[in-house]
C-alpha cells in the first residue's frame, strides 16, 4: 500500500477518538445492568458493535431472556453486512485479513472509507484500517475504563446511570430522525413497546418493532 | 434493574458475538446482488430506527415489566432537550445522569 495521506489520517483519528471516548458509556451500563467486567469488556472485544452491545445489556438488564439480547442485537447488526458488501471489493482481501477487516466492519470505518473515494482507492483502504482499529482500540480501552468506574460507584441509580442508558439509545436514534415518516415510526415503536411491557416477556415487545420496521419500509413511497 | 442469571448473561455475551461475527463475515462472502433488494435496504435502515426507540421507551418508562415515572423520566427529558439544542453526544448522556441522579438523592 501506498503512503498515508495526511487528510485521510486526521479525519480517521479524530473519528476513532470522538467515537471511542463512547466505551466509557458502554462499560458503565454494562455494569449497571448487571454485568461482570469482564463480560461487559468481551462485549466490547467480540460483539464490537455499539447499538448492538447497548441492546444486550438493555434488554438483558431489564430482565429479558439471552435469546431476546442476542436477537435484539443481531437485528441491530444486519446493516454491517451490507457494510462488508460495500467494503468487499474494495479491500479485496483473503485469510485471516478478510476475517480481521470484518471483525472491524462498522459504521465508522465505512463511512471514513466511503469518505476518501475521491482520493483514490488507496486513500479509502487506508481510512477503512485506520479508523476501524483506532475506534477498535480506543473504545475497549473506554469500555474498560467505564466499567471500572461503575464498579466503584455501586448502586447505577444514585449516578444517574439509570437515565444515562436510555439517553444513550436516544442519541443513538436522534440522527436517523430525518423526517416525519422516521419520527412517525419512532414514537409508534416507543409507543407499542411500553404499551406491550406488562403483557409479553421484556425483550419481546423491542423485537416485535422490528415487525412494525418492517411495515412501515414496506408501505414507504419514494 | 433486575439482573439475569450469570449463565444466562454469559449467553447473551457470546451469542451476540457469534451473531455479529456472522453478519459481518457474511458481507464479504455473498455477491452483493443478493442483499440489494430496494425494499429490504429501506427496511434495513428502518429497523435501528424502530429498535431504538423502543428501547428507549422501556428502558425510560418501566422496570420489572410494569409501567414506572421516576426520576430517569426527567433524565431522558434534559437529554431531549440537549439533543434539541444540537450538544454533543457526551452532555446528551451526562446531562441525563446528573439530571437523574439529583431527582434520586433528593
Amino acid at each position: 500500500m501506498s503512503r498515508v495521506n495526511r487528510a485521510t489520517a486526521t479525519q480517521s483519528l479524530s473519528v476513532s477518538f470522538a467515537v471511542g471516548l463512547y466505551g466509557i458509556a458502554f462499560g458503565a451500563a454494562g455494569i449497571a445492568a448487571g454485568f461482570s467486567i469482564l463480560q461487559t469488556c468481551l462485549l466490547s472485544l467480540l460483539t464490537f458493535s455499539g447499538a448492538s452491545q447497548f441492546a444486550v445489556v438493555g434488554v438483558m438488564g431489564a430482565g429479558g431472556s439471552a435469546l431476546s439480547g442476542i436477537a435484539t442485537a443481531s437485528l441491530l447488526g444486519i446493516r454491517n453486512t451490507l457494510y462488508g458488501l460495500r467494503m468487499a471489493p474494495i479491500l479485496r482481501l483473503r485469510g485471516w485479513k478478510k476475517i480481521a477487516a470484518a471483525q472491524i466492519t462498522i459504521d465508522e470505518s465505512t463511512g471514513v472509507a466511503i469518505g476518501q473515494e475521491d482520493l483514490g482507492i488507496d486513500a479509502m483502504k487506508h481510512g477503512f484500517w485506520l479508523t476501524g482499529i483506532g475506534v477498535y482500540v480506543l473504545w475497549n480501552f473506554f469500555t474498560l475504563l467505564g466499567a471500572l468506574g461503575a464498579q466503584a460507584m455501586g448502586n447505577p441509580s444514585a449516578w444517574g446511570l439509570d437515565a444515562a442508558v436510555p439517553a444513550a439509545f436516544l442519541g443513538l436514534v436522534w440522527p436517523r430522525l430525518l423526517g416525519h415518516f422516521e419520527r412517525t415510526l419512532a414514537i409508534a415503536s416507543l409507543g407499542l413497546a411500553i404499551a406491550l411491557s406488562p403483557l409479553i416477556p421484556a425483550g419481546l415487545p423491542i423485537i416485535l418493532t422490528a415487525g412494525l420496521a418492517a411495515i412501515f419500509g414496506w408501505r414507504q413511497r419514494l | 434493574m433486575e439482573a439475569a442469571t450469570m449463565s444466562a448473561l454469559w449467553i447473551g455475551v457470546i451469542g451476540s458475538s457469534i451473531a455479529l461475527f456472522v453478519l459481518r463475515y457474511l458481507g464479504y462472502l455473498v455477491p452483493e446482488k443478493f442483499l440489494t433488494n430496494p425494499r429490504m435496504l429501506r427496511i434495513n435502515t428502518l429497523i435501528p430506527i424502530a429498535l431504538l426507540s423502543a428501547l428507549v421507551g422501556v428502558q425510560t418508562l418501566t422496570e420489572k415489566g410494569k409501567w414506572v415515572i421516576d426520576q430517569r423520566l426527567a433524565g431522558v427529558a434534559v437529554a431531549l432537550i440537549a439533543l434539541s439544542l444540537k450538544a454533543p453526544y457526551f452532555v446528551v448522556v451526562i446531562s441525563a445522569a446528573v439530571t437523574s441522579a439529583v431527582l434520586y438523592r433528593l
